[in-house]
């Protein structure tokens, strides 16, 4: 197995961020129905930063290992950065090039556009 | 059946991925081309490349009688006449063209239409939309717990049932004769998705007695953009077309045209040409290794992968090899199929991940996804042992 992809199996066994947050102030959903994934997100804002960053959800590895390390890249950022984060940043915190694997890149996305379709309490 | 003299036939199963020799398991979405169907097309736009139905000239006379030679072919495949063959792009429009030409016509508003929770979206769809725009009743027949078609005699009094013969998930091999008795009992006409079952064995549409059969190419050794609806001659008389323009008519005036005769009223439009001449030469090559052989060797490559998966996963359908066709669909307990596949994909083993286009099967068995493995003639039951050590990776690596 590819060192890139061991390295995702590793995060989807124990993902940094899992876990619901009761007090959010952005809580939004995504879902792919080719391959049943489902995410949710939830940030918690202060100041127009993002204070706090959580997920839930099921999915493939690649999905739940891109939830992490999104969450993980994004806590701390003005919220607007979110707008700026494209599919490149997403493969660059995978460590995965998927350019040429359009389905793949789906999962990987997915917590993403989820988070761009939120709106704030 | 000489299977290693098979595989050389086939031009791709020679290709490498990620280092490794491929072991093509996704038949079940689309199947690989032995080098005469590839041939064929090529020879035909090398050699005789014309309009058909449209000139005078050699090429055209050429072109024309491969087309029609195809169409011969096609027919005597399935005991089926030559006018009842309607070439059109695959299975989904053949599906369609039901729908739209006798569904639209004799479906009217309280009357039934009866499907099966195990179909494809492309048996399944249509009917929705049908019954939704004419306000009928959508009836949809469950499975049982080995994945078989339960409750067919709801269907009878139904005005059109229809079902696949085999499903592109469980497998299961539905019973459809019975289908088709049931339908016409209740007076009503049978419709049968035999996308994967042609390819896979002997059919007969005179035993069966449907009244519609549809089937693609694409997953029988043909090329893709062409498939086959067969209808009964005087249904398909009766019927309004479906796509209008050229070739289906014959006699256009100001006012009126005046529709062509068998199958020409269907295919309106220059058709497939190469798609229905590489369709003909996959029906040869299938012909000559043997519906019944190939049928033969599916059983066998399914014995084997049941008896050695069904410990390590879990299985959906019948775990009978006769009760289904090629294919096995599975999940890998607390793993993503895509997962599965990316795993497996990295061993050079081809599956398929996913809903497989039936999502209200999916939901109805609780899943979210399944993983699938699909055999046809070239398969071996070594691709087996590479599919079994692949998924034991999988359980090592995401234990
Ligand atoms: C049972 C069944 N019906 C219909 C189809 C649709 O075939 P096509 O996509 O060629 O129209 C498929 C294949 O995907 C299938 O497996």
């Amino acid at each position: 197995m590819s060192i890139e992809y061991e390295r995702i199996v590793h995060i989807w066994k124990n993902p940094p961020n899992r876990g619901e947050m009761k007090d959010a102030d952005l809580v939004a959903e995504g879902a792919n129905p080719i391959c049943g994934d489902k995410v949710r997100v939830f940030l918690k804002i202060k100041d127009g930063k993002i204070a706090d960053a959580s997920f839930t959800g099921e999915g493939c590895a690649i999905s739940i290992a891109s939830a992490s390390l999104l969450l993980d890249y994004l806590k701390g950022k003005k919220v607007e950065e979110i707008e700026n984060v494209g599919k490149e940043k997403v493969m660059e915190l995978l460590e995965l090039d998927l350019s040429r694997n359009p389905s793949r890149l789906k999962c990987a996305l997915l917590p993403l556009m989820a988070l761009k379709s939120g709106k704030i309490r | 059946m000489d299977v290693e003299k098979i595989r050389k036939d086939f031009p791709i199963l020679e290709r490498m991925v990620n280092g490794k020799k491929i072991a093509y398991l996704d038949n079940g979405a689309t199947s690989q081309k032995p080098r005469e169907v590839i041939d064929a097309i090529v020879r035909y736009y090398s050699e005789y490349n014309a309009n058909v139905h449209r000139g005078v000239h050699k090429l055209s006379e050429e072109s024309t009688v491969a087309y029609e030679d195809a169409r011969r072919k096609i027919a005597e495949f399935i005991n089926a006449s030559e006018e009842e063959i309607i070439f059109v792009k695959n299975a989904s429009e053949a599906l369609n063209l039901v729908m739209y030409s006798y569904g639209m016509a004799n479906v009217n508003a309280g009357d039934r239409v009866s499907i099966s929770i195990m179909e494809h979206h492309s048996n399944f769809v249509p009917w929705q939309v049908l019954a939704r725009r004419k306000r009928a009743k959508l009836e949809i027949l469950d499975v049982g717990k080995e994945g078989e078609l339960v409750g067919l005699e709801k269907a009878s009094g139904s005005k059109i049932v229809s079902i696949s013969h085999a499903s592109n998930v469980l497998g299961t091999i539905n019973d459809a004769e019975k289908i088709c008795r049931v339908a016409h009992e209740g007076g009503g006409v049978a419709v049968i998705d035999a996308s994967q079952s042609v390819p896979h064995m002997p059919i007969d549409v005179k035993k069966m007695d449907c009244d519609f059969l549809a089937f693609t190419g694409h997953k029988m050794l043909g090329p893709t953009g062409i498939g086959v609806l067969y209808g009964k001659k005087e249904l398909l008389e009766k019927m309004e077309p479906f796509l209008y323009g050229g070739d289906m008519i014959i006699e256009v005036k100001k006012e009126s045209s005046k529709w062509n005769a068998l199958p020409y009223k269907f295919e309106a439009g220059t058709p497939n040409i190469e798609g229905a001449i590489g369709l003909g030469v996959a029906v040869d090559y299938l012909n000559k290794v043997g519906m019944e052989e190939i049928r033969k060797h599916e059983i066998e490559l399914l014995s084997y992968a049941i008896g050695k998966l069904k410990d390590e996963v879990t299985i959906y359908g019948p775990l009978d090899a006769r009760k289904r066709t090629g294919l096995i669909t599975f999940n890998v307990a607390g793993v993503h199929a895509h997962d599965v596949a990316t795993i497996l994909d990295e061993d050079g083993v081809e599956i398929r991940s996913g809903h497989h286009c039936a999502q209200p099967l999916h939901d109805r068995l609780g899943l979210e996804s399944s993983a699938r493995a699909s055999f046809y003639l070239y398969n071996t039951k070594g691709e087996v042992d590479r599919l079994v050590d692949g998924i034991k990776k999988v359980k090592r690596v995401f234990a």
